[in-house]
């Protein structure tokens, strides 16, 4: 009996700060434990132009604190490669090479993945107001920009998950067409 | 009037004519000092490059110091001035919205610039295809960039045409406009209006945007904000400048040197200025020869000037000195002989330079050539009408001083010999690495001003035009028409990665039958709409949708075709002006190649193209192939003057043993000056080449004398005293040139001043003394 209560406040004294402390912050220092990995993706894409989604698959791996590679494997083979503030796409024999600090509207954009990724929350509230809601076994996080420039690309940027992997990206455009991006982890480093 | 008055004048009318060819003379001090005289047919393409080409127009500017915001307030200011004026055609600093009218042009014009215009693109499975594929890349990462292009351009012609653009890296940009790598510079590209080989206009481009830009800086009040610039235009005019100044400085500093000689010697103002006749007369006689031979005359040959004042000094030395107590009679009957095979040896090394296919070289030599003889006849013809030496201090003691001294040097005759056997062994083990094979050796630029050019070349990613394909045409039409063939032979080079990118002017201005086919392949408004009906069945793009698309492809129908003033007022008209060239001949067409991730392989190029008439050329190859073609060219002409040399000896002396005594103090001093030279770490080039010779040509006029003695009575004091007097200034005169940044002239000046020396001294120690045989 004893034991059990033991157990039992042992397991509420566990449990009752990882309640009640369950916000940004915690989300964003599990989200810097994660060590990165590979996942496979989809990827839907609604434009009102269009009457069906258009969908695109493939995987994409992680290495913090800035190396993200997406790689479409459906419909078309391209590579899109993020290392530090260079952004590359490669598509059949065409390569193209952005640098991201040319481009300040790109940069919050791609910000928002990585700080994301990297549980860097100063990166993100940069540029974004951020609010959570939900558990950490299943969490919803809103970013919406701060900067109209920003804003002209992006609405609002909506990332849900469990504990600290990354489920779902979802992007609304100022026009009202939106994409969502799964993320299905392959394993875990 | 007597005799002297009568010479006296003639020599004034003719230095007066002289002076007023000179006056109206045109001076330059730009590349074409080192271009070639007869081109090929590639090195006129680079010879058109370098003199008018774009490249040769772009100034890079960099504006650094204040903070990111107040540089990119001055580059945006600056750009804004600039581009008022007329002295620049094209301002590019990566403002926002600078690039607009480009991209409006492209839209607009698309279906007649896209080549993906074919028949077969609009029929039913052209559309289908198309459309699709065009879908497809909405799900590529920069989709979502495409997608507002969607309903007017589903086909994706745009993405076709941005998708050739050379992808060159753009710029780095901080607070809106292009920066450096580090962030710390604002960045602009800016062309001129002025042509690259107009140094003037060049150089009144630079001041404007100096001027500008203080401006600018003081308007804003931004104190601690610099100006960077570098550009081949700059280059032109600090090598005008360089050479400019070089020729005051180089001159004053030979001159005074030789004045004070020369009043050391004389102590007579009378002597010192009739001294000075004959050279004065030799620099304006070069000058007006090189002037009516060239028309042009370069900066680098008036710099030359310096070394001719030494060389033609001589002349009027001898004759002062050595007539002094004999009389002018005497001079001219035993001594005018030996000074008059001099000069004719030094005539021939000139001389052998006339035959140069380099016309900075062809120049220095005729430049010379003329400066001695003149010198040389006005010495002897005019100099003695107008006095002799009179009451010429005595020299004898200077004299008899250097004779005691010739009587020690003998003994250094095996040593000497020893020494230049050592220095031949050490050139010959050097071989082939002793001459620089880069015509980069002769380049007057600074080491400063070529690392600042290439750091902001990177930073602006400003293109290496090393390959070029040229093609030359008739007219307009079939030079653009000869582009797109040579293009659709470069494509599979670059679809296999042997080629990264090419660019062709028609690109944007596509020749009119390539604009006719493909405006003969987009359908009728009512005929596309069921096209399109029939195409869009199962797709997510639904025909009813793509009503704008329609419209669009009927009024490219209505549109007037892509003439060159279409692109006025987009940068792209500047592209297809650079690329597409109208001269006398007729039309050339360029088409820069520029590497992917592998080097490009000239062979292959070559391969792709033969048979085309298309011209593939490296210009860096051809630069260095053009200086080797110098190189070797020089090494023939020094070994043919060397050889008149010893023909002209060999025919006067009528002596192998005399012939023998005067050229080997000339052969040993060249074999020690290199040898000494390439210890020193003097990388050796074109110019030492031609030094070596002028050794022989200057050298073998104090060998002469010693020779002359061999016959007669042992060297006069007196005759001792002028040779040494003369040697001096023509060491002075050539060793003035080595102070030169110019490397032509310092070449020159590190080898023959210190041989001319050295041949005398050679020719002293070597000569047969007394002794008994």
């Amino acid at each position: 009996m004893i034991k059990r209560l033991a157990s039992a406040l042992l397991l509420a004294m566990l449990a009752l700060p990882a309640i009640a402390a369950f916000d940004v912050g915690q989300l964003m220092d599990d989200l810097a434990r994660h060590k990165g990995g590979t996942a496979k993706f989809v990827e839907k894409k609604y434009i009102s132009l269009l009457d069906k989604p258009v969908v695109s698959t493939g995987e994409m791996s992680f290495t913090p604190p800035d190396q993200l590679e997406k790689r479409t494997l459906t419909p078309r083979v391209e590579t899109m490669r993020l290392d530090k503030d260079i952004i590359s796409i490669e598509r059949d024999k065409q390569k193209l090479s952005i640098r991201l600090s040319s481009q300040p509207e790109a940069l919050a954009f791609i910000d928002s993945i990585r700080g994301t990724l990297t549980g860097n929350r100063a990166a993100l509230e940069k540029n974004y107001l951020l609010s959570l809601a939900g558990t950490t076994d299943k969490w919803v996080l809103t970013l919406l920009p701060s900067d109209q420039k920003i804003s002209a690309l992006v609405l609002r940027i909506t990332v849900s998950g469990n504990k600290n992997q990354i489920r779902t990206i979802e992007y609304l455009q100022a026009d009202g067409d939106r994409s969502v991006l799964s993320i299905e982890p392959l394993e875990l480093r | 009037m007597n005799r002297a008055g009568r010479a006296f004048l003639l020599w004034l009318l003719a230095m007066l004519a002289g002076a007023a060819i000179v006056w109206n003379s045109h001076f330059t001090a730009d590349m074409s000092f080192f271009l070639p005289a007869h081109p090929t047919a590639e090195q006129q393409v680079l010879v058109d490059q370098l003199k008018e080409g774009v490249v040769s127009r772009l100034l890079m500017v960099a504006i650094a110091g204040g903070d990111e915001g107040q540089r990119a307030a001055l580059s945006r200011d600056l750009r804004r001035r600039l581009a008022k004026m007329p002295e620049f055609v094209s301002l590019q600093n990566g403002e926002v919205g600078s690039q607009d009218a480009d991209r409006e042009f492209l839209f607009r014009h698309r279906y007649l610039l896209s080549p993906a215009v074919e028949p077969g693109r609009f029929t039913v499975a052209g559309l289908h295809q198309a459309i699709a594929d065009n879908i497809e890349r909405l799900a590529s990462p920069i989709g979502m960039l495409l997608k507002p292009l969607l309903a007017r351009d589903p086909t994706g012609e745009m993405v076709e045409l941005l998708s050739q653009l050379n992808s060159a890296s753009q710029p780095d940009s901080r607070a809106g406009v292009w920066a450096s790598h580090d962030g710390q510079r604002a960045m602009l590209l800016v062309q001129t209006a002025a042509l690259g080989s107009d140094t003037d206009g060049q150089e009144a481009a630079i001041a404007l945007i100096r001027t500008q830009f203080a401006a600018s800086a003081q308007e804003q009040g931004i104190a601690n904000a610099s100006l960077l610039l570098s550009g081949p235009g700059l280059f032109a005019v600090n090598a005008r400048a360089t050479i400019k100044n070089e020729v005051t400085r180089l001159s004053t500093i030979s001159t005074l040197a030789i004045i004070a000689v020369l009043f050391f010697v004389y102590r007579s103002l009378r002597l010192l200025s009739l001294g000075l006749l004959p050279v004065l007369s030799g620099a304006l006689a070069g000058i007006v020869a090189v002037s009516l031979a060239y028309g042009t005359v370069f900066g680098i040959t008036v710099g030359f000037g310096s070394a001719l004042i030494g060389e033609a000094v001589d002349y009027s030395i001898y004759y002062f000195v050595q007539s002094a107590g004999n009389g002018a009679a005497a001079w001219k009957r035993s001594f005018w002989p030996t000074i008059r095979l001099g000069v004719l040896t030094s005539t021939a090394g000139f001389g052998a330079l006339l035959f140069s296919g380099f016309p900075g070289l062809a120049q220095l030599g005729l430049y010379s050539l003329s400066g001695v003889l003149t010198a040389a006849l006005v010495t002897r013809f005019v100099l003695p009408q107008l006095g002799d030496a009179g009451q010429l201090r005595d020299l004898a003691p200077l004299g008899e001083a250097v004779q005691g001294a010739l009587r020690r040097l003998h003994k250094l005759r095996w040593p000497v010999l020893g020494l230049a056997l050592a220095a031949a062994l050490s050139l010959f083990v050097q071989g082939g690495h002793l001459w620089n094979p880069e015509l980069s050796a002769l380049n007057p630029i600074s080491q400063a001003d070529q690392a600042l050019d290439q750091a902001l070349r990177a930073d602006i990613g400003a293109p290496d035009s090393r390959y070029l394909v040229v093609i030359a045409a008739a007219d307009q039409e079939a030079a653009l028409q000869a582009a797109e063939k040579t293009a659709s032979r470069l494509a599979p080079l670059v679809s296999s990665g042997a080629l990264g990118s090419y660019d062709s002017p028609a690109r944007f201005l596509p020749s009119q039958a390539s604009q006719q086919a493909r405006r003969a392949s987009l359908p009728a408004g009512d005929e596309l709409r069921s096209r399109l009906q029939a195409a869009q069945q199962d797709s997510p793009l639904a025909a009813g949708k793509l009503e704008a698309f329609i419209e669009e492809i009927e009024q490219a129908r209505q549109a007037p075709g892509i003439s060159r003033a279409t692109l006025d007022g987009s940068s792209l008209a500047l592209a297809v002006d650079s690329l597409l060239l109208h001269h006398s001949q007729g039309w050339s067409v360029l088409l820069p190649l520029h590497p992917g991730e592998q080097p490009i392989d000239a062979a292959t190029v070559r391969q792709a193209l033969s048979g085309s008439g298309a011209l593939f050329i490296d210009m860096k190859g051809e630069f260095n192939a053009l200086y080797n073609n110098y190189l070797h060219e020089a090494m023939l002409l020094s070994l043919a003057g060397v050889l008149a040399i010893v023909v002209l000896l060999a025919v006067t002396l009528r002596s192998a043993r005399r012939l023998a005594g005067v050229l080997l103090p000339l052969v040993l001093a060249v074999l020690i000056v290199i040898a000494t030279l390439h210890l020193l770490g003097e990388r050796l080039h074109l110019l030492h080449l031609i030094g070596m010779l002028l050794i022989v040509a200057v050298g073998s006029n104090y060998a002469l004398f010693f020779d002359r003695s061999k016959d007669g009575p042992a060297l006069a004091p007196q005759t001792l005293a002028s040779m040494l007097i003369a040697n001096l200034t023509t060491a002075i005169g050539f060793g003035t040139l080595a102070l030169s940044q110019v490397p032509v002239l310092h070449a020159v000046g590190v080898t023959v001043g210190p041989g001319a020396i050295l041949a005398l001294l050679l020719s002293a120690i070597f000569i047969r003394r007394e002794t008994p045989r």
